[in-house]
């Protein structure tokens, strides 16, 4: 029984995904592989290469390879599935996009985002928005799935010394091409993997005042998040968008200012492990969830505690 | 250019559901149920390109219980022409609508697809990828913006960190994500005018697909309740909290 987990990168860096994944690929029990598939992505299959627990990483390298276009990285994945009895994405954009396109050309189910491992085909996996939690079981000879980050500790990065082999990638599709990426440059951290994160919902009001939050997530070394009412309103950029149907995260502190709580966000947060709210609402259902709640109005608030932390 | 909308219904997205007792899965028994958002999206982006005379005809789809026939009739309110189901008492996974769903886009021969991303209730986010790959279609997955032009469509997406833009050859498979639109609002007239657009139905059996489960449910629990904590006075108290209690700043 060999696994193999395909690697969440940008030709550059290992993104840290991929090492959640390796983490829930080592549960399964047996070998751990891990395909690069990009261009020019040597350094990231050395990254690879690195973490811990990793046997072995396939490294295919070529152009049609280098903006993850679902088509081209699927057949990639195909090419070199067979004799793996698991194939672990990260539930990450790029991982939910390929992996069904792979378990569909194998005839097999997908078993999506996963945040336990029972056995070797049998996960748990929420529903519903997390407010229900099914163990599922797939009969498959190949379980293709996908990996809820925030269900498994990381892997360390370093530590390993997997074998690197390069393999022959797959020829274009030529059905679909790349036309451009339009990604936000910051210097915070990643929201996904961040160790404190500052959300903001429509109680901020406007994209000007969304700025409040810039301080305080200074301070706090966090990456900003949002609600979906204040991503849809314009107050924020869609990929802050914490929830159900967006970034699911877990982070040490979860700071909630001006967002009331509706289950679709709650299930994108509720499994941090300290989560404050900050709310004009006294009745607000962020408070059934936080540890610490504080009724006020936020723009008071907020600099009071950018200026005491 | 016909386009094809698959339509699925869920429970409504304000309804909290509640785990059974036996852990047979949750109960739907009573609570009201809706088209899946991101597939109303779906519907409302197929009518706008109908609109603007992009697409010919919009065919909304729906696998399951007769009662998605009201789902349906929802969706040409909105603006379908017409309306299939494919009707089951069964469980369907999201591989087996995609096979149901390849053996319509093979009967009806449309150039695009437009689909949820995901489904609310199962949150598998599967359905339209896994029907790409079976017809070996290109794929556009999470549309924030889709436009179509002779014999190709661009999409923009959310991915993480920012939106990406790919153009894809027809025919293909778009998703939607919750920016693509703000699906409009449904009239008493177009309503009635609904009821009387055709609706066929056909059976999985008919297709000659087969639609059984392939990941079996064990159980489905509650999620590990979390507690609701306390209201601290001021900020200096949440400051003292986080640093003394919590430990996290």
């Amino acid at each position: 029984m060999t696994t193999l987990v395909i690697a969440e990168h940008d030709n550059a860096q290992l993104k840290g995904a991929t090492l959640n994944t390796v983490a829930a690929a080592a549960k399964l029990g047996g070998e751990v592989h891990v395909l690069v598939a990009g261009h020019n992505a040597k350094a990231v299959a050395e990254q690879a290469a690195g973490a811990a627990g990793v046997a072995k990483v396939l490294l295919a390298d070529a152009p049609q390879l280098a903006d993850g276009l679902a088509e081209n990285l699927a057949a990639q994945v195909l090419a070199v599935a067979s004799g793996y009895s698991h194939l672990l994405f990260p539930a990450t954009a790029s991982g939910k996009n390929v992996a069904p396109r792979v378990a569909a050309k194998l005839d097999v189910a997908q078993v999506s985002d996963i945040i336990g491992v029972e056995s070797a085909d049998t996960f748990q996996r929420p529903i519903y928005a997390g407010n229900a939690i099914a163990t599922v079981q797939s009969g498959d000879a190949v379980k293709v799935i996908t990996v809820r980050t925030t269900g498994f500790d990381a892997v360390a990065a370093t530590g390993g010394s997997g074998a690197i082999e390069t393999v022959e990638a797959v020829a274009d599709s030529g059905k679909s091409s790349f036309v451009g990426r339009e990604v936000a440059k910051s210097d915070r951290p990643e929201l996904a993997g961040a160790r404190v994160v500052v959300s903001g919902g429509r109680g901020l009001g406007s994209a000007e005042n969304f700025k409040i939050l810039d301080p305080l997530a200074d301070k706090l070394g966090a990456a900003l998040g949002a609600s979906r009412a204040a991503v849809d309103a314009g107050y924020a950029p869609n990929d802050w968008q914490v929830g159900q149907t967006g970034k699911i995260v877990a982070p040490q502190l979860y700071v909630a200012v001006g967002i009331s709580g509706a289950i679709q966000h709650l299930a994108g947060m509720k499994d941090s492990k300290v989560i404050v709210a900050i709310n004009k609402d006294p009745e607000a259902p962020i408070f059934g969830v936080a540890d610490y709640g504080l009724v006020g109005d936020l723009f008071q608030v907020v600099p009071e505690l950018v200026a005491s932390v | 250019m016909k386009v094809l909308v698959p339509v699925k219904r869920v429970v409504d997205y304000n309804v909290k559901v509640r785990v059974k007792s036996d852990q047979t899965g949750v109960d739907i028994a009573n609570v009201k149920m809706s088209m899946n958002p991101f597939d109303e999206i779906a519907v409302e982006e197929a009518t706008r390109l109908k609109e603007k005379g992009g697409a010919a005809e919009v065919i909304a789809v729906s696998c399951g219980v007769a009662q998605c026939q009201e789902t349906l009739r929802t969706a040409m309110a909105i603006g379908a022409d017409r309306g299939i189901l494919v009707q089951t008492d069964a469980e369907l996974q999201p591989l087996a609508v995609a096979k149901l769903l390849k053996s319509l886009v093979e009967k009806e021969q449309p150039q695009l697809v437009i689909l949820g991303k995901q489904a609310i209730d199962d949150d598998a986010n599967q359905t339209g990828q896994m029907l790409a790959a079976l017809l070996d279609w290109p794929q556009a997955t999470f549309a924030s913006k889709v436009e179509v032009a002779d014999g190709s469509i661009t999409v923009t997406r959310e991915v993480d960190g920012g939106l990406e833009t790919v153009k894809l050859s027809l025919p293909a498979i778009v998703t939607t994500d919750l920016r693509l639109n703000e699906p409009r609002y449904v009239t008493l007239p177009n309503i009635m005018k609904a009821k009387k657009k055709p609706l066929d139905t056909v059976t999985p059996e008919e297709l000659g697909v087969d639609a059984a489960p392939r990941l079996k449910t064990l159980k489905v629990t509650e999620p590990p309740a979390r507690k609701a904590g306390i209201k601290v006075a001021d900020v200096a108290a949440l400051v003292d909290k986080l640093k003394n209690e919590a430990k996290v700043v």
